[in-house]
C-alpha cells in the first residue's frame, strides 16, 4: 500500500493538496483542517461520503465541488450506509474484473458532524459497523449542531449554552453528559477505534493511516473546535484544541480489537478544567457564583474518566 | 471559467431532455442528482499531481475565490521563515503554498484571514503577520518588528 511519509512535518508538506480552498466553511474551523489532513497522509484513490453537516454543506456549494476525489452526498444520516454500498459495488466489480484499473488501491471513508454521529445517523453507522464493512467512519465532534445555529447534540457536554439549551437565571445550559462514542464504538467489536485532534497532527495522521490500512469497519472521533458556536475568537482553534487535550476533556487515545487500549499523549503539565472553560464563551455562565459547582463536578467526571483510561491501558481491557 | 457560467440567467437544465420527449419528474417527485466532475479528462493519479500541473474543471472550488471574505491579509517574511511547516498542516483553505519543503507564499484567492497560521508560526519574531487588506508587500516589510528579547522570568 502506498503510504506517504509522516517523519516530519517537511517531508509531510511534499503531499499534494486533494482538498481544495474556496469551500465556504467559517475562517479558522477545524473540519478542514482534519479533512485536509486524511487525504494528505494517503496517495490511494478515496471514496468519500459526508453525512449532511457543515462540512457536506460548505464543500459542495452548487455549482462547485472542493473534493478532487470521488464524493457521494445522499442524506443526512447516510454516509455509512453510501460509503459501504460504494464498497460492495467495488468488491464486486474488482472480482468480475470490469474496474478500469483493477489493481490500484481504493480506501473508503465516511465523514459526520457529531449530530449526525452520536444522534441521527447513528442506528445507520452502528449497521454499519455490525456488517463489517471495510471503511473508515470519521466524526468531527463539535459539540452541537453548528450548521443549524448550534442546538444540543448528545456530544455537548454539561453546563455548554446552546441555542436549545440555554444559560440563564433558572438553567446553566445543558444538564445531561456527553455520550461515550468511543466505547460504543469499540464495544461493537470494532478493529481500530481512537479519539484524536487536530493540534496534535502527527498522532492523527498514524491513526488515520492505521485506520485506512487496517481490514474492517474503523471509527475515528476527532475533537474540532467551532470558534462560531463555542465563542472564541477564529485564531486560536489550535490553541483552543491545545487546552482541550491538555486538560483532559479530550483524552487521546485508541482501542485495537476493542480490548488494547493505548494512550497517545499524556500532557505533561496538566492544567484544569477551569482553564478551558474560560477561554469559551459559551460556558461564561458558569462562572458566576450560583453555578460554579458545575465546573467541579465536570472536573470530578474528567478525573475518574481519564483514571478510567490509565487503568484500562494498564490491563489491557 | 466558474463566473462565465451565468447559470441564473441562461439556466436550461433539463431542456434538451424535454425535447427528446423524456418524461422529467415534477416538482413534487424525486428529482435528480448532481454529478459535478472536479477534473477536464482523465484524473488518474491526481494524487501526485501539484496544483499547477492539474487540469481543474469549471465546477472545482479552486477556479472561485474566497478573497472577499477577507479584511486584514497574512504576510509571509522570507527572510526569517525556518520552513518548519507548521502553518502549512493547520491552514484550513488549503492557502499555504509549499512546494519542496519550502513555503513560497500564500495563495491569497482562497486565504479568508482567519490568523491561524499567523498564530502557529514559531519564530521570532513571528514570519507570518496580518496587516491590512490594502497594504503594500514593501511596506508591510519595512514595517516588521524587531526581534523580541526573551523575559527572564
Amino acid at each position: 500500500m502506498a503510504i506517504t511519509s509522516i517523519k516530519n512535518l517537511k517531508e509531510f508538506s511534499t503531499n499534494n493538496d486533494r482538498f481544495e480552498g474556496a469551500h465556504t466553511l467559517c475562517p479558522g474551523c477545524a473540519h478542514s483542517m482534519i479533512v485536509r489532513e486524511l487525504m494528505n497522509c494517503t496517495d490511494d484513490n478515496l471514496v468519500i461520503s459526508s453525512n449532511t453537516g457543515c462540512l457536506e454543506v460548505s464543500t459542495a456549494v452548487y455549482p462547485f465541488t472542493s473534493w478532487d476525489t470521488s464524493w457521494i452526498h445522499i442524506g443526512f444520516e447516510n454516509a455509512a450506509t453510501s460509503v459501504t454500498a460504494a464498497q460492495v459495488m467495488h468488491k464486486v466489480r474488482k472480482k468480475k474484473g470490469n474496474l478500469k484499473d483493477n489493481d490500484a488501491p481504493v480506501k473508503f471513508v465516511a465523514f459526520g458532524g457529531d449530530g449526525s454521529t452520536y444522534d441521527i445517523g447513528f442506528q445507520w453507522l452502528s449497521g454499519a459497523m455490525e456488517r463489517g464493512h471495510d471503511f473508515t467512519y470519521i466524526c468531527l465532534d463539535n459539540e452541537n449542531y453548528a450548521n443549524t445555529g448550534g442546538q444540543r447534540s448528545s456530544a455537548t457536554p454539561v453546563g455548554a449554552h446552546t441555542s436549545t439549551a440555554q444559560a440563564g437565571t433558572h438553567s446553566y445550559g445543558k444538564k445531561q453528559k456527553k455520550k461515550d462514542i468511543v466505547s460504543i464504538m469499540a464495544a461493537h467489536g470494532s478493529p481500530y477505534v481512537a479519539q484524536l485532534a487536530p493540534n496534535k497532527w502527527k498522532s492523527m495522521a498514524k491513526g488515520f493511516q492505521k485506520a485506512l490500512e487496517v481490514e474492517g469497519p474503523c471509527f475515528i472521533n476527532t475533537v474540532s473546535p467551532c470558534c462560531t458556536e463555542w465563542k472564541f475568537d477564529p485564531k486560536d482553534t489550535i490553541n483552543l484544541t491545545d487546552l482541550a487535550t491538555d486538560s483532559l476533556m479530550f483524552p487521546i487515545y485508541e482501542i485495537i480489537d476493542s480490548h488494547e487500549l493505548n494512550i497517545l499523549y499524556r500532557p505533561k503539565n496538566p492544567i484544569s478544567v477551569e482553564e478551558y472553560m474560560a477561554a469559551q464563551g459559551r460556558y461564561k455562565h458558569l462562572f458566576k457564583p450560583q453555578y460554579r459547582h458545575i465546573i467541579e463536578e465536570v472536573q470530578k467526571d474528567v478525573d475518574a474518566k481519564w483514571d478510567l483510561l490509565q487503568r484500562r491501558e494498564e490491563a489491557r481491557l | 471559467m466558474a463566473q462565465e457560467l451565468n447559470l441564473l440567467a441562461t439556466d436550461n437544465r433539463g431542456q434538451s431532455q424535454l425535447e427528446a420527449g423524456m418524461n422529467l419528474a415534477g416538482w413534487d417527485e424525486v428529482t435528480q442528482g448532481t454529478v459535478l466532475t472536479s477534473f477536464e479528462g482523465d484524473a488518474t493519479g491526481i494524487a501526485n499531481k501539484k496544483a499547477e500541473e492539474r487540469t481543474y474543471s469549471d465546477f472545482n472550488s479552486y477556479t472561485a475565490s474566497v478573497a472577499s471574505w477577507r479584511v486584514q491579509k497574512p504576510v509571509f517574511n522570507r527572510d526569517i521563515c525556518i520552513d518548519c511547516q507548521n502553518c502549512w498542516v493547520w491552514c484550513p483553505d488549503s492557502s499555504i503554498l509549499s512546494r519542496d519543503k519550502q513555503m513560497l507564499g500564500i495563495d491569497y484567492d482562497h486565504c479568508k484571514g482567519c490568523e491561524v497560521c499567523v498564530e502557529v508560526c514559531p519564530t521570532n519574531p513571528k514570519s507570518l503577520l496580518m496587516f491590512n487588506e490594502h497594504a503594500d508587500l514593501e511596506e508591510s516589510l519595512a514595517a516588521w518588528p524587531e526581534k523580541k528579547k526573551k523575559e527572564k522570568k
